[in-house]
């Protein structure tokens, strides 16, 4: 879709709740309480397609639990959302992975006693060798198993793991347990990748190349929603921003809008002023 | 002391039927412990099902060997998805707190009073395998060096490691399969399974039938090989003793099990032989040579063998000693 390239981004309008003209993921009134606290509340938010979308905010402010809720690892309380038009309240985690709409965790859950290769072949969806009686007859699904191997290939030639790939993934250091859990959730083959602080722990000189693939996943027509608290690493690649705090939108915009936002420079280091703040 | 004796035996033990069902056993915790990491504390109950549906189908209702056997392996599978509907999706302590008790409620079920009309109560039911010893091929019984068995003990020991050898391969030929690395996955960990769009409840249920009727095989071969069905046979450490055996070999390998049953009878005989012979010949102190003594001392010593196995090799004898290093 040629239209939907990120200067689209620059004819709307900062505002929460904003509509965009192809939003590939909507999300109408999803609340969550833990007890009293409600740790997320959003009215509505449109996640526009083909664009890197950052989902910023302080400690706390419950982007975690928002990602948890859409990917369908948490129920809301209250609340719907569609994805590529279709209704996700209530599916389970697996059936929205299977969607296209794949997600990583802020602690990396790299399979330790799996090899890398093994780790990447998981990701690889309709697989006819996952069911019982097939996984016995070799002949069945052994050509679907290589094009698999080989599609895992590119990939982690691509993420620079490829000398790795007999290795077990427990063997691997943070920085490269995080390039391939963004390489296996691409054998999902998905068409909206939401990172959960996909930087965090990582050192500085891998996070430019962590970067850089992020930037490439929206290059190849995939959206990323990207949750991140590092101002500078949001403000570098993203085309649109989405600040949360205390689980309310309180500013979404291009990243140049979101710097010079009041609310959300009261959302991070305080209000210093008794003037209250904007919705 | 009569080491031939001791050796004898205790070689005899380890290739004989019981080894060979415990070695069923393990192969189902194997699967269910080993690969998918599922905390199975009940697999004697299992066993227990599989035993009790030959048992009962042929004693109490007078029904062939072969429904006997089906019913045996059909009562697995119930007994899986009843254990596994409500738990599987819970923390896997609660399945490991359910699993232990749901073995020990069946027990104390089948040996109950009431029960006595179809399942003998306390005394058991026997006389559950004479279509099984009436086609015994076996005109005279197996010799191996020191040992020998009966054409009765040849036959079951044929038939049970026979079926050790089609559930190694089995298990073998799944875990190479993508199903099985969804399972290797689900052990390391059910969120990333899940988030690479992976039915992770399904895939546990089929790993705990999977595992639950290899356990069952493993009643049945124990009902045809003692010919009798005794609640009392099914006490818990017989699941602990099949941990043993798995951990001994090396969990989540192929013949981990196997060679973990072997070695475990052939010590556990060989230990309770040495210390009978010890007693016979007053080489044992005073407070070792009770009537009970025996027994209880084989286990201690057991236990001593099996702290030194996961002192100076945690990984099992066939296990892979990198895997170890990676739990941090």
């Amino acid at each position: 879709m040629p239209e939907t390239t990120p200067h689209t981004m620059d004819a709307i309008e900062a505002r929460p709740g904003v509509s965009k003209p192809d939003p590939i993921l909507t999300i109408d009134g999803v609340q969550r309480n833990f007890g009293g606290l409600r740790a997320v509340d959003v009215d509505h938010l449109e996640i526009q397609r083909g664009v890197i979308t950052a989902l910023i905010g302080p400690n706390g402010a419950g982007k975690t639990t928002f990602f948890n809720l859409l990917t369908g690892f948490d129920a809301p309380n209250e609340g719907e959302w569609t994805f590529e038009g279709e209704s996700l309240g209530g599916m389970p985690s697996h059936q929205v992975t299977r969607r296209g709409m794949v997600r990583t965790f802020q602690l990396t859950k790299a399979l330790s006693r799996l090899t890398v290769m093994d780790n990447m072949l998981l990701g690889a969806t309709g697989q006819r060798g996952e069911g019982f009686l097939p996984a016995l007859f070799r002949p069945g699904w052994s050509q679907q198993e290589a094009d698999n191997t080989a599609r895992a290939e590119d990939l982690l030639t691509r993420f620079k793991l490829i000398d790795k790939k007999d290795d077990y993934a427990g063997e691997l250091s943070g920085g490269q347990r995080k390039l391939l859990e963004m390489a296996r959730a691409l054998m999902v083959e998905p068409s909206l990748v939401m990172l959960d602080e996909p930087m965090a722990g990582v050192n500085p000189a891998l996070v430019q190349s962590l970067l850089g693939h992020v930037t490439a996943l929206r290059d190849e027509g995939m959206s990323v929603i990207f949750v991140e608290h590092d101002m500078d690493v949001v403000m570098g690649i993203s085309d649109w921003v989405v600040v949360l705090a205390e689980g309310r939108v309180i500013a979404e915009g291009r990243p140049s809008d979101i710097m010079n936002n009041d609310a959300v420079i009261d959302a991070y280091l305080g209000s210093s002023h008794d003037e209250p703040t904007e919705e | 002391m009569d080491f031939e004796a001791i050796f004898g035996s205790a070689l005899r033990s380890a290739l004989g039927p019981q080894a060979a069902v415990y070695a069923l056993l393990a192969i189902g915790l194997n699967v269910h412990y080993g690969y998918t990491g599922l905390l199975n504390f009940g697999q004697v109950g299992f066993m227990l099902v599989g035993a009790y549906g030959v048992g009962i189908s042929v004693a109490t209702f007078g029904l062939p060997l072969w429904v006997g056997v089906i019913v045996g392996l059909l009562a697995g599978v119930v007994l899986a998805i009843i254990l596994g509907a409500p738990t599987l999706r819970l923390r896997a302590d609660y399945f490991a707190i359910t699993t232990i008790a749901v073995a020990e409620v069946l027990r104390l079920l089948f040996r109950s009073g009431p029960a006595r009309p179809i399942t003998g109560g306390p005394f058991g039911l026997q006389s559950v395998a004479n279509e099984f010893y009436a086609i015994n091929p076996f005109t005279r019984g197996i010799r191996m060096g020191p040992i020998n068995y009966t054409t009765q003990v040849s036959w079951s020991l044929v038939v049970t490691w026979g079926l050790v050898a089609l559930a190694t391969l089995l298990v073998a030929l799944l875990m190479r399969s993508p199903w099985g690395r969804v399972l290797r996955a689900i052990r390391e960990d059910e969120d990333a399974a899940r988030a690479l769009g992976k039915n992770v409840f399904s895939y546990k249920m089929q790993s705990l039938v999977l595992g639950g009727v290899l356990g069952s095989v493993g009643g049945v071969m124990f009902a045809i090989a003692g010919s009798t069905v005794n609640a009392d046979s099914f006490r818990p450490q017989i699941t602990f003793y099949a941990y043993a055996i798995l951990i001994l070999g090396g969990a989540a390998t192929r013949i981990g099990p196997i060679v973990g049953a072997i070695i475990f009878w052939f010590l556990f005989s060989g230990v309770q032989v040495s210390v009978r012979q010890m007693q016979g010949s007053d080489l044992l102190p005073g407070f070792l040579s009770g009537a009970n003594a025996v027994g209880a001392s084989a286990l201690v010593l057991m236990g001593a063998a099996l702290v030194l196995l996961v002192v100076f090799r945690p990984q099992g004898i066939f296990g892979d000693p990198r895997e170890l290093k990676l739990d941090a």
